[in-house]
Parts: structure tokens; sequence; C-alpha cells
């Protein structure tokens, strides 16, 4: 599968990179495009979506997966809400599958997956808090659920097994989505060293909104 | 001695909170039956069950006997002792009031009065309002007695059949738990006709999971999740 690229940069109205380990946070207008783009590959970009007027109504794993019978992400996707209706669409997307079972890091889950000296290493969900605390607006743990692991592969199979391994995504590659509705966009550029989700080396992505057209 | 032994009409819902070492069974008594259920930690709720950090410390996408039911943070809060079933579905949600309005039709309290019919996601809000909770704390939930298979392509598929009558799944308390369930269908149900079954729920004491309990030595993931339970009742 590959993407267009055909927006040009001059056109877009933010223009981000987001260090490997960081985190961003940004509310897109009904219609606008976000791109990520991964730009040294095969790095897992955590993400938590909410409708901008309501963060109770967010991004629900469960209730996309269910409505559009499939367990992978991929262009076409409409990211739902708890409503059932969509907050964004996936519009274009170089990697052809990206992952919303796996969740984020955390200390706590890196201690059960890794051992006792993963206690105190950097995490996605640490990334998520200090982003909601910063935004603010009551945004906090409550808040904090199944998210999308865009770049991320984490196949099932049909025996009920499950694993990490290795991400599909190249080196410019790229996801875009174009928001359904004002939404609340929440990234963890994830810092995980334990498993191969950033092949054992985050690296920095840049995230880039085009108005609506 | 038996702590309870009810039955949960279908299409209801229930809540308790389950002490550690007590066990909860569900027997599906007529077969077809779905329970959407939801866990959190009694002490503090906010510390809830985690459907993404289940499965990737244990390597699976399906929840049976010797799966341990992970928070998010890192303790076990529950594990499946016994199951009849082999595949019980956490990744497909529950029914909404517009899901069971579209696939089954509305009927209100008006005209079928206790027969009505009212969706999983209401029930188990309702539920949660009962503790102070709400929508912000609605996650990922477990449906005991469905299965979804997953293909190599990643489509779902609900397969029917998956708990005959008298099927049985026993959940043991590894933490004081809130439990909130509803008894509505599926959503992936594709039966023609509105049909929620009955569920038996039974909640016995047992004994704490001792050191060489086949969940907590099922992965090395799940020593340490246990021994994480285990530190907070110090």
């Amino acid at each position: 599968m590959t993407g267009t690229g055909a927006r040009v940069l001059e056109a877009a109205r933010v223009v981000c990179d987001v260090p490997a380990g960081d985190g961003w946070t940004h509310e897109l207008a009904n219609g606008e495009i976000l791109r990520i783009l991964d730009l040294h590959g095969n790095q897992a970009v955590d993400a938590l979506f909410f409708d901008a007027r309501d963060y109770s109504n967010r991004y629900s794993a469960v209730d996309t997966i269910r409505e559009q019978g499939s367990v992978y992400l991929t262009r076409g996707s409409q990211l739902l809400a708890l409503d059932c209706e969509p907050l964004l669409t996936i519009v274009d997307d170089t990697c052809g599958r990206h992952d919303t079972l796996g969740g984020a890091c955390s200390q706590e889950s890196n201690v059960v997956r890794y051992g006792e000296h993963a206690r105190f290493m950097h995490a996605c969900r640490n990334t998520f808090l200090s982003e909601a605390l910063a935004w603010g607006r009551g945004l906090e743990k409550r808040d904090l659920t199944a998210n999308v692991n865009f770049f991320m592969n984490v196949p099932l199979s049909p025996d009920g097994g499950l694993e990490f391994v290795d991400g599909i995504s190249a080196p410019g590659g790229y996801v875009e989505l174009r928001a359904e509705r004002p939404t609340l966009v929440l990234i963890s550029n994830c810092p995980q060293l334990n498993n191969p989700c950033s092949g054992y080396d985050p690296t920095p992505v840049r995230m880039i909104i085009w108005p609506a057209a | 001695m038996t702590i309870l032994d009810t039955v949960l009409p279908g299409g209801a819902s229930w809540s308790r909170a389950c002490r550690r070492a007590t066990a909860l069974t569900l027997v599906d008594v007529e077969g077809a039956a779905n329970v959407a259920a939801l866990f959190y930690r009694a002490a503090e709720p906010l510390e809830r069950y985690c459907m993404p950090d289940t499965l990737k410390a244990q390597h699976v996408s399906r929840l049976t006997t010797g799966v341990a039911l992970y928070s998010d943070m890192g303790r076990v809060l529950a594990s499946i002792t016994s199951d009849t079933c082999g595949w019980h579905d956490t990744i497909t949600g529950h029914t909404t009031a517009a899901i069971l309005g579209e696939r089954w039709g509305e009927l209100s309290f008006q005209d079928a009065r206790n027969d009505w019919r009212r969706s999983a996601r209401d029930g188990l809000l309702v539920e949660l309002a009962k503790y102070g909770l709400g929508a912000r704390d609605l996650v990922a939930n477990v449906n005991f007695f469905s299965k979804v298979a997953v293909d190599e392509r990643g489509e779902l598929r609900f397969v029917e059949g998956n708990s005959p009558p008298g099927s049985s799944v026993t959940i043991r308390f590894e933490l004081d738990t809130l439990v909130v369930l509803s008894s509505a269908p599926h959503p992936l149900d594709p039966a023609a006709d509105w049909q929620p079954r009955p569920v038996r729920l039974l909640i016995e004491p047992v004994a704490a999971a001792p050191a060489e309990d086949p969940v907590r030595l099922a992965c090395p993931e799940n020593e340490r999740g246990f021994a994480a339970s285990e530190a907070v009742l110090q």
C-alpha cells in the first residue's frame, strides 16, 4: 500500500517534530488532516483521541474493531468514539496495518512483562499523564484507555495467541487521519527499549496538520 | 458455605464488591448466554481491568482457564480457575441502545414491563453510577461465554455454539474487586431475535492462590503480577 504524499508542506498549519519518548497534544478542527510521519522507520506512536467537546466520549478500540469487523487499522478505518460514531478516518496509510490491542506501555506493565529492572524506565502512560496534566481541563488517568499504536505490528493468531513483532513501517512511512468532528489528540512517541515495537531504538516522528479542504 | 447463589435474568445488570479469596462462578443455564463484565479494584476504582495489559502480559487474544485478569497498574485482580468453554471474548465490546435498536428493535418498559430490552452499555452505566463511576470508567469489557474468532487477515467471525447449556466459568479474586455485569446478548450475535439468556451467579469462599497455583505459574509475567497484588496486602 503506497501513500500519495500529495499534500504540500507549505499549506500545513502545524509542523512539529516529536523527539523519541516525548508527547504531543493538539486539537483538530472538523475536517483537518493529521499526518504522522515515521521519519526513521519502525517507530511506535501511541495515540489517544477524545471528542473535543466531551472528553468522556473518547476513542474506543473495541467499538472500532467490532464495527469494522477487523482487528487491524488501515486506510478506510474509522476510529470510533464510545458513541460508536467516527472521531477520525484513516485516509492514507503507507504501512497497511496498525495495532489497537497492544495498549500503551507503563512502568507497571513493564515490570510485569520484563521484570523489576524495568520499573524506572520511561513509559508511554507517564507521557500521557504528563500531557494530560499539562493540557488540564480535567483530563487525567481516568481518561487513559486502550489506544492506537501507529506503525506497531501485533498479530493475533487464529488459535487465540498474540505477539509483538518487528514493525512493518519504513523510514518516511506515514498515516493520515481526517477529523470527523473536533478531536483532541494525545500522542506518546514510544520510549520502549524492551521489545521490537520501536526497533529497540526509539526515534523522532513528525506531526503535520493541514486545514480542512 | 455459599456466599451468594442467584440467577441474573437475561438482559439485566448486576454489581457487587467480591472479596479476595472468593470465587464467582457464572453458569450459562440455557446455553448461548453472554455476560459483559468489568472489574475495578474495590479499594481504588481508578485501577481497573485492562484488556491490553491482560493480553500482552500473557500473549493471548482470548480468555480461558489459566488466564489472569490484569489491572492497569500491573496487578492481577482475578484469575480464571476453571472454564468449560475454552474461549471468552474481550476485544469486541458490548451492545449500545443504538446497536440494540438497529439489530433487534427497541422494546420499552411501557410496552413490555420487565421484559423490556436494555443494552449492556445502559446496564453497565447504571451499575457504575451506584459507585460514583461513569462513562470515563467504561473500558474494554470481557464477554464471558462468547467467542469471536480472528482469521489471518484480522477479520472477525462470531462463533455460535461456543457455550452449550450448563457451561461455566469460575473467576477467583486475588484482590477485593468490584464486579459489574450485564447479561445482554453479544453485539455480534447473529440471532434474529433478542434472546438474552439467564446466568446463575455463585459466589463461594476459596483458598487464595497458593505458591504452586497454575495461573500464577503459567508464565513469569503472572508470577510478577501476583506478587504485585500480594504486595498491596502487606
